[in-house]
C-alpha cells in the first residue's frame, strides 16, 4: 500500500489533499468537518486586517457552467475574503489546531501592500501554532479594486517585495498563491522565489462572466440587474492550471520551487496529474463545494490504487515525474508518424469522425456503403480529431508507422531517427546540416 | 351493482372509476424539461443519421433533438412539423422500437437508444401547448382540392396543399375527423382528446373545410363528380372492411370486430359504461389485436387471451407491444387458429387447432383445444372497401405510382388504401405530404 503521507515544506500532513482557501474553510465548524472526513490539510479562508469585517453581496455569489444533466464544469463566484472578525478566526484557528496535530493548517492573507499592515497580522497568525501561511495574490474581484488580491500578483516586483515582508515577520513557511491573469505565469512565480518564498500555490482563479441572463441582459451572477467579473474554477480550468504549474516546474530560474496545485482538482486522477507536473501537494475547492467533503475518500483510494499500480512508494516519488517530457514544440519529433486506425468491430457507425474529418480538417475519411468508416492514410496527418469526437473509447486510435514503412501521405519513407523543428529544412533558423 | 372481472358475462363497470382512470391515463408521461435535456443530451448528432433515414417522414431527429438539448423545443416542433405535420400524433403512436429507436447507433451499441419517439413529443407538445402554428398559407392560387378521408394521409394532404395556397375540401365518412387517430388508436396513447386537438390545431393553416358525414358513393359524393369539380382529387379512404374469421359459429352474440371495440371505446364519455367480457379472446397478431387485447384487460376483463395462427416472430405487432400486452396481463397463444366458435346465441367457447409452418406454409396439426370466451374480438386484417369504379388495384388496394398517383388522371391516393408502404400512421402522413407536393407540381 503506497504511503500518501506529505511532506510539503516540512508540512505534514496524512495525505497531500488540500483544502483551498474558500468557502469550505471558512471557519471552525467546516474544517473539523473537513478533518474528520479525512482532509490532509486546510487552508483556512482568506483573513484580512483587523477592523471592521468585509461585506460581501446579499444576492448570489456563484455563477456556473453546465455540461450534460447539469454537471458542473465550470464555477465563478464574487465572494470576498472573510467576512468574520480576524480574532474570531484566529481563536478557532488555533483551536483546530491544537485538536489535530497531525493536519496541515495554513492561513490564507491578504492585506493592503504596506509593511505596517503585514507587521501587524503576522505575529498574531504565527500565535495560532498553523503551520504556515499562504499569501492570496489572486483573487481577481473585489479586492483587487481596492489593490490587492490579483492587483498584487500582477506585479512581480510587488510580489517580491511583500514576500520579503512576510519572511521578515513569519518564521514558518510562506506560500504565495498566484494569479493566473496575467500573460506569462513564470514571471510572478520567480518573483516570489525572489522574495524568499518557500513555495508557490496556483492557480488561484480565473477572470469570468459564466453566462448571460439572455431576459435581463446581465452577466452571471448578477445582482440587481448588474453583474461583475467573477473568478473562475472547477473542472473547466485544470488544462489552464496544469500548463502554468509545469511552467514554473520546468523553467530553470523557478525549477525546485516547490508548488502547491490547484484548478479544478475533482479526481484522484486531477491531483495526480498535477503531482507528476510538478506539485508537491494539491488544493480542492470547487469539488468539494459540489459534492461535500465525502470526495476525500474518493481521492486517497484513487491515489493509492494507482501509486501501487505504478510502484511508486510514496508521493515524493511521484512529483515532477513528467515534468521531463513537457517541453517546447520546436523539440517534438518530427519523425514520428502516426495513422489513425478504426477498430470496425467497436465502431457503433455514428459517422462524426467523418463529419468532422470531411467539414473541418483533411478529408481523411471515407464513408462507405454500410455506413462503413475508413482512414484514408494518403491524406491523414494524424490531427487526432476523429479520436476526440469519437463517443466510444478506444474505437479509433493512433497507431505508429514502423521506421522503413511508407507514408502515403507524403510518398516518404518513415526515418528512424528522432528529428525536429530545429534542423527541418524548412526551417529557414535550421542549423545547417552536417 | 358491484360487477368486479370475476362477474361472469359481457357487463360494465367491472372496476371502479379511480382503477379505470389510472389504467387509460397517459402510457408513457410526458418529459419534464429536465428530463428532456439529458435525454437530448444522448443524441450523438450522427453524421446523416440512421434515425433519420428510417423515419418514413424523414424528419431530421439530429437536429430537432440539438435543438431541445440548446433549450428551443419550439425551433425542434418546427423542424418536426416541417416533416411531418402529425409529428404530434406520431410521437405518440409511431412504433418507434421498429423505425427511429431500432437503428439509433446507441441503441446498436448500448441496447439503449435516444428516446426519440418521446422527445418528439416534448417538442410537439411545448409547441401546441402555445396555442402556435408555426406555418403560414401562400397566397391563394385559385385551385381546388378534394380530399376524400380525414385520417392520417387525407389530413397531411390537406395541409400541406392549403400550405401552398390551394383551397381544399376534406370530406369523411365518420363523424369526426381524425381517422384511426380518432377511432383506431388505444386510448392510452392518445389522451386527453389529443387527435381532436391536433386536427383543430392543423386546421389553422386556413384553407381547408371538413365536411364530415360525408361517406364516398353517397349522397352525390362520387370520385367522377369530385374529379369533375375540382382540379385534383386525393383518396385517404382507409381500409373500411375487416376480414372475416372463416370459423363455424362466427354469426353468434358477443363476437365483434376488434376496431369496433376500439372505437367505442375512443369514442366513451364514460369507460365504467362499456361492457366487457370476464374471459375475453381476441384473434389476431397486429397493432388492432394488441390495442384491442389491452384495452380489455385494463377495462377490467379476468383473463384476456390473444391467439395468433403463426409464431411471435411473424406478428405484425411490434416486440415491444408484444411485451407491454404481457407486461398488463394479457395471455398470448401463439400457431392456433379459430375453427368453431360455440354458443347457444353467444359465444361460450371457441375451438382452436394448433398449426405448424410446414413446407407448403400454415398447416393445422389436428390437434385441438378450447378457449371459455363469453366475448369474441377479431382483429385479423383490414380490406379495402368501396373503393370507386375505375381505379386500378393492386392486391386488394389502390394501385399507385410515384408519389401516389393512381390509374386515373388527376387523382392520387395514400395511406392504408393506397398499395405499397407499411400500415402505419407515419407512413401515411409521409404519402399524403408527398401526394401534395406532387399535385402542387402539377397544377403549377
Amino acid at each position: 500500500m503506497a504511503d500518501l503521507t506529505s511532506d510539503f515544506l516540512g508540512i505534514r500532513s496524512p495525505n497531500p489533499f488540500w483544502l483551498a482557501s474558500a468557502p469550505p474553510t471558512d471557519k471552525e465548524y467546516n474544517v473539523r468537518r473537513a478533518f474528520e472526513a479525512g482532509w490532509g490539510g486546510v487552508v483556512w479562508k482568506t483573513l484580512g486586517s483587523e477592523g471592521p469585517p468585509i461585506v460581501n453581496v446579499n444576492g448570489p455569489r456563484y455563477g456556473v457552467l453546465y455540461g450534460a444533466d447539469r454537471q458542473l464544469l465550470g464555477l465563478n463566484n464574487i465572494e470576498l475574503i472573510t467576512d468574520r472578525p480576524l480574532e474570531v478566526n484566529l481563536e478557532e484557528m488555533a483551536r483546530v489546531k491544537a485538536d489535530y496535530p497531525d493536519r496541515a493548517l495554513i492561513a490564507s492573507i491578504m492585506v493592503p501592500c504596506e509593511e505596517e499592515a503585514w507587521k501587524a497580522i503576522l505575529p498574531r497568525v504565527e500565535e495560532t501554532g498553523a503551520d504556515g501561511i499562504e499569501l492570496n495574490f489572486g483573487c481577481p474581484h473585489g479586492m483587487s479594486e481596492r489593490g490587492m488580491g490579483s492587483a498584487v500578483g500582477q506585479v512581480p516586483e510587488y510580489i517580491e517585495m511583500v514576500t520579503r515582508w512576510c519572511k521578515k515577520y513569519y518564521s514558518r513557511p510562506v506560500i504565495v498563491k498566484l494569479t493566473p491573469n496575467i500573460t506569462d505565469i513564470r514571471k510572478p512565480a520567480a518573483a516570489a522565489k525572489n522574495g524568499g518564498a518557500d513555495a508557490v500555490s496556483l492557480i488561484n482563479t480565473i477572470n469570468s462572466i459564466t453566462a448571460v441572463d439572455l431576459d435581463d441582459l446581465a452577466p452571471e451572477p448578477k445582482i440587481d440587474g448588474k453583474g461583475s467579473h467573477g473568478g473562475y474554477c472547477g473542472p473547466a480550468v485544470k488544462p489552464i492550471a496544469l500548463s502554468m504549474v509545469s511552467e514554473i516546474a520546468r523553467d530553470p530560474e523557478t525549477a525546485g520551487l516547490p508548488i502547491s496545485g490547484i484548478g479544478g482538482v475533482t479526481t484522484w486522477r486531477d491531483a495526480a496529474e498535477f503531482l507528476v507536473l510538478g506539485a508537491g501537494n494539491v488544493q480542492v475547492c470547487t469539488a468539494a463545494m459540489t459534492y461535500g467533503f465525502k470526495i476525500v475518500e474518493e481521492m486517497i483510494s484513487g491515489l493509492s490504487q494507482w501509486m501501487d499500480e505504478k510502484g511508486y512508494a510514496s508521493v515524493d516519488e511521484v512529483v515532477g515525474c513528467a515534468v521531463p517530457n513537457v517541453t517546447d514544440w520546436k523539440h517534438l519529433n518530427l519523425n514520428y508518424i502516426t495513422k489513425a486506425r478504426i477498430d470496425q468491430d467497436l465502431c457503433i457507425k455514428c459517422g462524426r469522425c467523418f463529419a468532422a474529418c470531411e467539414d473541418t480538417s483533411h478529408q481523411a475519411i471515407a464513408m462507405n456503403p454500410g455506413r462503413v468508416f475508413e482512414v484514408k492514410d494518403d491524406e491523414c496527418v494524424a490531427c487526432n480529431l476523429c479520436v476526440n469526437v469519437c463517443p466510444v473509447e478506444d474505437c479509433i486510435t493512433m497507431v505508429r508507422l514502423e521506421a522503413g514503412e511508407i507514408d502515403e501521405r507524403t510518398g516518404k519513407v518513415v526515418e528512424p531517427d528522432y528529428a525536429n523543428w530545429t534542423t527541418h529544412p524548412n526551417n529557414p533558423a535550421a542549423t545547417a546540416a552536417e | 351493482m358491484g360487477n368486479s372481472p370475476f362477474t361472469p358475462g359481457v357487463v360494465s363497470a367491472r372496476l371502479p372509476a379511480e382503477a379505470l382512470a389510472e389504467n387509460f391515463g397517459d402510457l408513457h408521461a410526458p418529459y419534464t424539461a429536465h428530463e428532456a435535456h439529458v435525454a437530448a443530451d444522448r443524441c450523438y448528432f450522427c453524421y446523416d443519421a440512421p434515425c433519420m433515414e428510417a423515419c418514413p417522414t424523414t424528419i431530421d431527429i439530429p437536429l430537432f433533438i440539438r435543438q431541445i438539448a440548446t433549450g428551443t423545443p419550439e425551433a425542434a416542433a418546427k423542424t418536426i412539423f416541417d416533416q411531418n405535420i402529425l409529428g404530434g400524433m406520431c410521437a405518440r403512436v409511431c412504433p418507434v422500437e421498429q423505425l427511429c429507436e431500432e437503428v439509433c447507433v446507441r441503441e446498436v451499441a448500448e441496447g439503449k437508444p435516444v428516446e426519440i419517439g418521446r422527445l418528439q413529443r416534448y417538442a410537439t407538445d411545448t409547441l401546441m401547448a402555445k396555442n402556435a402554428h408555426p406555418f403560414e398559407r401562400a397566397a391563394p392560387t385559385g385551385k381546388r382540392i378534394a380530399v376524400v378521408g380525414a385520417g392520417p394521409a387525407g389530413l397531411a394532404c390537406a395541409h400541406r396543399l392549403a400550405m401552398k395556397g390551394h383551397s381544399v375540401t376534406v370530406f369523411d365518412a365518420r363523424p369526426k375527423a381524425g381517422g384511426l387517430n380518432e377511432y383506431g388508436i388505444a386510448s392510452y396513447k392518445t389522451v386527453d382528446d389529443f387527435a381532436q386537438k391536433e386536427v383543430d390545431w392543423l386546421l389553422r393553416i386556413g384553407g381547408i373545410e371538413v365536411q364530415t358525414g360525408r361517406a364516398l358513393g353517397e349522397g352525390g359524393l362520387t370520385l367522377d363528380a369530385l374529379a369533375a369539380d375540382h382540379d385534383a382529387v386525393f383518396l385517404g379512404i382507409g381500409l373500411g372492411g375487416v376480414n372475416a374469421l372463416g370459423a363455424e359459429g362466427e354469426e353468434t352474440g358477443n363476437v365483434a370486430d376488434a376496431v369496433d371495440f376500439i372505437e367505442d371505446l375512443r369514442q366513451a364519455r364514460d369507460l365504467a359504461t362499456l361492457p366487457v367480457g370476464r374471459d375475453v379472446v381476441v384473434i389476431g397478431g397486429g397493432m388492432t389485436a394488441i390495442d384491442a387485447a389491452v384495452q380489455s384487460k385494463l377495462l377490467g376483463a379476468q383473463n384476456v387471451t390473444l391467439v395468433y395462427r403463426r409464431g411471435r416472430d411473424r406478428m405484425s405487432a411490434s416486440e415491444y407491444e408484444q411485451d407491454l400486452a404481457a407486461s398488463k396481463g394479457v395471455h398470448i397463444v401463439h400457431h392456433a387458429m379459430p375453427v368453431r366458435v360455440i354458443g347457444n346465441g353467444a359465444v361460450r367457447e371457441v375451438e382452436f387447432e394448433y398449426t405448424s409452418d410446414g413446407p407448403n406454409g400454415l398447416e393445422p396439426t389436428g390437434e385441438t383445444f378450447r378457449l371459455r370466451a363469453d366475448q369474441l374480438l377479431r382483429a385479423i386484417g383490414q380490406r379495402l372497401e368501396g373503393a370507386p369504379d375505375g381505379l386500378t388495384l393492386e392486391g386488394g388496394k389502390i394501385a399507385v405510382s410515384g408519389a401516389g398517383r393512381t390509374s386515373m388522371p388527376n387523382v392520387w391516393a395514400g395511406g392504408d388504401c393506397a398499395a405499397g408502404g407499411d400500415d402505419l400512421t407515419v407512413t401515411a402522413v409521409a404519402e399524403g405530404r408527398d401526394a401534395a407536393e406532387d399535385i402542387h407540381a402539377q397544377l403549377s
